[in-house]
């Protein structure tokens, strides 16, 4: 069994230097300095390179961690509707004309986060079932996709409807450290938050009574999970909009070069997750195309045929 | 629901061993259920269990055997009545503590995740935090006691059904519990399995566990158990010895079957 972690650290190693020299401009470190280089790589690379990581290291702990909370290997932090409820606050933000001011996206699309977040505590109840959560979840996420399509059908002016549609496709393009500031601690707090829940998540492996018994708290859990998810997910779309898949591949692809429990899963998809998005994100700013592709759209397309390769190896192994 | 009349195989003893238990030390080793109510499953219903027997508890399907089982693994809450274990409330108990001191096998032998054998054993090492070393030769001791130690790399799923189970039986053993609840642990395995796990059982009785089995087989109940435990509607009806407890009068009145016990203490057989 090979261990993914230093070699996951040394893929990052190697992909973030590149990444700060990659992109419409070309940084040759051994070339003759481009006019305004300092500016692209301190104000544009840097922190664009530091949102992908910490967007990317959330999502992967999230979905790892939410794959071992449902035990399904399928679930996908989406599920929770906390990241549709974030995006209904962002889209509200655009649709009250408020998107302009500085902090009200992200500070909305957090409400949302949280709203989404408190529902699906007041409608999963007292019992700590992983049943009614996921019910709870698909609620809410059913009811904040409803309404971002109301809020974009009865959007006030084109403008502000090609704004909501092109940000809920999820980008990194013209990200600053503003972003960086608020997204990374909230992502870190929620990653040690799900860490927090790993034990319990590795007893869950048996079964709800199992686990119990073997002195899991379901609340405690299911308060760490909502916590957790909804930090690393309620941040990454405030600051990125709507991403996907990375939750869902991620742990999905490592899970086989861990032991199989899900405590051990957690940090080598929060790396894996800050890879790729990283790579994902170069490749989208190098892709020689009129506009620049957007990031959730390329990982998108990515998803496709990952699932068709996952259904091509169920059904041989079914057969 | 009717509330059939215990009979009068019932020893009486749950109750006074159960009154004034704060105060005595006849407390240390036992479980005590004190008048349990689960809404539709448990009614009243008070036993005391002790460690260093194998009990089994038998009944037919729906009579509340797998529910006794959770309430004595402290993982439902009771609508009424109250655990006692070594004299300590259940509810009281802080989860880890209960967890160490009790290992429970569910019915279903779920696993999400396909685990290695010995990381499977892991699990059961979760309430306590001892350190590497004693989870090491926690883990080492059950995969020994169950025969486990050359397939401790292996996958569950690439287990047959009886190292499965002595698998899952391993993962509560690595926890060092003093009571071991099983949950029809014989279901699903070939004879020579079930007569395999029911020594290990004994033998784990003998190291002064306390061990209580749901148990279907009558026969097994009657030869291998010390006590047992019959359950009917959610009540005890029946609780003593296995001659006692399992006599023809009471399988006569609890399953309806008219049934005869052949042969000598500890390989009888019931014939129909």
């Amino acid at each position: 069994m090979t261990r993914p972690i230093p070699l996951l650290l040394l893929g990052l190693l190697i992909a973030v230097p590149l990444s700060l020299l990659a992109g419409r401009v070309w940084l040759d470190p051994f070339a003759e300095p481009v006019p305004n280089a300092l500016i692209i790589l301190t104000e544009l690379r840097l922190p664009r390179a530091v949102l992908a990581l910490v967007l990317g290291a959330g999502l992967g702990a999230a979905g790892a961690a939410m794959q071992g909370y449902l035990r399904n290997p399928l679930a996908d932090p989406g599920l929770f509707g906390i990241a549709p409820g974030a995006a209904l606050g962002a889209v509200l933000s655009f649709w009250t004309g408020l998107a302009g001011t500085p902090w009200v996206l992200p500070l909305f699309a957090l409400l949302g986060a949280g709203g989404a977040m408190a529902l699906l505590a007041l409608i999963a109840g007292r019992t700590g079932s992983a049943l009614l959560f996921t019910l709870a979840g698909m609620i809410i996420a059913s009811l904040a996709g409803a309404l971002m399509s109301l809020a974009i059908s009865l959007s006030p002016t084109p403008f502000a409807m090609s704004e909501i549609v092109t940000w809920l496709m999820g980008a990194l393009a013209d990200r600053s450290w503003q972003e960086v500031w608020f997204a990374a601690p909230l992502t870190l707090v929620g990653i040690a938050l799900l860490l927090r829940g790993a034990k319990a998540l590795d007893a869950l492996t048996l079964g709800e009574a199992a686990a119990r018994s073997l002195g899991v708290d379901p609340r405690r859990l299911q308060w760490l999970m909502i916590g957790g998810v909804g930090l690393t997910v309620g941040a990454g779309v405030a600051a990125a909009g709507i991403i996907g898949f990375v939750g869902l591949i991620v742990p999905h692809l490592l899970r086989r070069y861990t032991d199989g429990r899900p405590s051990q899963l957690i940090v080598p998809s929060a790396l894996a997750g800050a890879l790729l998005l990283l790579v994902a994100d170069v490749l989208c700013r190098v892709l020689p195309l009129q506009s620049e592709l957007r990031l959730g759209i390329a990982l998108s397309l990515l998803g496709a045929p990952f699932f068709l390769a996952l259904l091509l190896r169920m059904r041989r192994d079914l057969a | 629901m009717t509330v059939p009349e215990p009979t009068s195989v019932r020893v009486e003893r749950s109750r006074d061993t159960a009154r004034g238990i704060s105060t005595s030390l006849d407390a240390n080793g036992t479980f005590v259920c004190n008048s349990i109510e689960l809404p539709g499953r448990l009614s009243g219903v008070s036993i005391t269990l002790r460690q260093g027997e194998v009990t089994a508890i038998c009944g037919p399907n729906g009579a509340g055997k797998s529910s006794l089982l959770t309430c004595l693994a402290g993982i439902v809450p009771l609508a009424g009545g109250e655990v006692r274990l070594d004299g300590d409330l259940m509810a009281t108990l802080a989860l880890d503590d209960r967890a160490r001191r009790v290992g429970y096998l569910p019915q279903q032998a779920e696993l999400a995740w396909d685990l290695s054998v010995e990381t499977l054993a892991g699990l059961g090492r979760l309430p306590w935090s001892l350190g590497a070393e004693a989870d090491r030769t926690a883990i080492d001791r059950a995969l020994g006691d169950m025969q486990l130690e050359d397939l401790r790399h292996r996958p569950l799923s690439r287990l047959s059904g009886g190292e499965r189970a002595r698998a899952m039986l391993a993962r509560v053993l690595a926890g060092e519990p003093c009571w071991l609840l099983a949950d029809e642990p014989l279901a699903n395995l070939d004879l020579a399995h079930q007569i395999a796990l029911l020594d290990h059982f004994r033998a784990l009785a003998g190291q002064g566990l306390g061990v209580v089995l749901v148990l279907h087989d009558l026969a097994q109940a009657m030869n291998r158990a010390d006590r047992v435990v019959v359950l009917q509607g959610g009540c005890v009806v029946a609780d003593g010895s296995p001659d006692q407890a399992l006599s023809e009068a009471v399988i006569a009145q609890v399953w309806g079957v008219s049934a005869r016990w052949l042969g000598d203490a500890g390989q009888r057989a019931l014939v129909i």
